[in-house]
């Protein structure tokens, strides 16, 4: 019988290595994997590289995570917010590394990770300092910039409900990075806030498939 | 030069009136979300936010918020009958692929030739964001500006050549000050209104690139 249903937060954050590129679901705090985090916080893993929309907001979550200094570089769109000022010392500091962006570049290198892809070429960012120094193509009297895909260790995302086969479904926009993300990583963790029988979840619906997740933990006890 | 501005809010009315029904657009962070407030209830108008929503409603009652339904400025929202959720590929595939018919953003300079600064000052200091901006530039059929001629200490907001960073080349096609509507075209740029009381002389004289008058056949349509 085949379950990826774990007991515990802890257990499910085991083996994360220091220096692992870790995909975080979220965008702001919808969707974000909070208890995975304060997991992760006390594993101990650090010079985690961090993909998310997002450089963490308030003093949880993400913000947490980077407070504890356990972020050597960040990929994300949008780090600079009204709230991300542990991001912002530590950025200014030049303790954090930044690697900034388009959020649909982001998105479709994440999708194009996961789905095997070895790059694509998009319009977002040609001409701007985003694209520079990177491979340009004029396709169709159009220009072009060529964007590599985004692998990652790890995923912690958060979903509503998910099975012991790893069957995911979200809940309104705090599904954002999650069905992604779980693709392109090698070991995707979902966080859920409920774990239901199998068979319960109506295969009609069911935004990740259990193949794109390899563990699946309650949020709270 | 003495006349009345168009206010903020006049302008969000002006561009609500040039959004048809069955349009599917967004509208940026900050000015244009107020466009929202304008849009007549009688027209079905799809409003898009990136972070995974299609037919976004206005804001919750006190008390109602839910934090998983959030818009791009990780502000609450509500959903409308017949709105959907999906993940931020699908959403950016939405905005990158041409599939919105229009998307209405602020800026800090616009050229004549439509290029498009508005995600970067390029202060040494600054800490760069971009989020949505660059995909939305490029992908939307139009892009709408939204700004004030003038920046507060006079200087003119549309350009020759931008000074900032460029978030997408040639790519607005209509500009909403608060002194007036100006089409990009291919032979320059084209007044359409002007705030009451402006010559065409005043107007020009406080636009740091050459202005068009309007044509008959614009002021007939």
């Amino acid at each position: 019988m085949i379950d990826k249903t774990f007991e515990s937060l802890e257990q499910a954050v085991a083996g994360i290595p220091d220096g692992a590129t870790v995909m975080i679901g979220g965008f702001g705090n919808a969707g974000m994997p909070s208890a995975l985090i304060d997991a992760l916080i006390a594993q101990g893993a650090r010079d985690l590289t961090i993909v998310n929309n997002n450089a963490g907001n308030g003093e949880t979550g993400l913000a947490a995570l980077i407070k504890a200094k356990r972020v050597r570089k960040i990929v994300c769109s949008f780090p600079r917010q009204a709230d991300s000022h542990h991001f912002d010392a530590l950025y200014r500091a030049g303790e954090i590394e930044l690697e900034l962006t388009p959020q649909g570049n982001l998105a479709e290198r994440i999708r194009a990770a996961g789905a095997g892809i070895g790059g694509f070429f998009t319009p977002t960012g040609y001409g701007t300092l985003l694209a520079e120094g990177k491979e340009t193509r004029v396709i169709d009297g159009k220009h072009y910039v060529f964007e590599t895909p985004l692998h990652a260790d790890f995923a912690l995302i958060k979903a509503l409900r998910g099975d012991r086969w790893g069957n995911l479904v979200y809940r309104k926009t705090a599904r954002n990075f999650g069905p992604i993300m779980a693709s392109a990583a090698r070991t995707t963790i979902a966080q859920v806030a409920e774990i239901v029988p199998l068979g319960e979840l109506d295969p009609e619906t069911i935004v990740t498939p259990g193949i794109f997740v390899q563990r699946v933990v309650k949020e709270a006890a | 030069m003495s006349t009345s501005r168009y206010t903020r809010e006049q302008m969000a009315a002006r561009v609500a009136q040039d959004i048809p029904e069955g349009a599917y657009v967004n509208l940026g962070i900050g000015l244009p979300t107020k466009v929202a407030n304008y849009l007549p209830a009688e027209k079905e108008i799809f409003l898009h936010s990136e972070n995974g929503l299609l037919g976004m409603g206005p804001a919750p009652a006190p008390g109602e918020e839910d934090e998983d339904l959030i818009n791009a400025g990780k502000q609450p929202v509500t959903l409308l009958t017949g709105g959907a959720y999906f993940h931020h590929a699908d959403s950016f595939a939405m905005m990158r692929g041409g599939h919105l018919d229009i998307c209405v953003l602020g800026a800090f300079q616009v050229s004549h030739t439509g290029d498009l600064a508005n995600w970067h000052t390029g202060a040494p200091d600054a800490i760069p964001a971009v989020g949505g901006a660059m995909d939305l530039a490029t992908g939307a059929k139009e892009v709408f500006v939204m700004m004030e001629h003038q920046t507060k200490t006079g200087e003119s907001k549309i350009v020759e050549r931008c000074s900032y960073p460029l978030t997408g080349i040639g790519c607005v096609s209509r500009i909403y000050t608060d002194l007036a509507v100006l089409d990009v075209t291919a032979d320059g740029l084209r007044v359409r209104e002007m705030a009451p009381g402006l010559t065409l002389a005043d107007l020009q004289a406080v636009t740091a690139a050459p202005l068009l008058p309007a044509t008959d056949k614009q002021q007939g349509d």
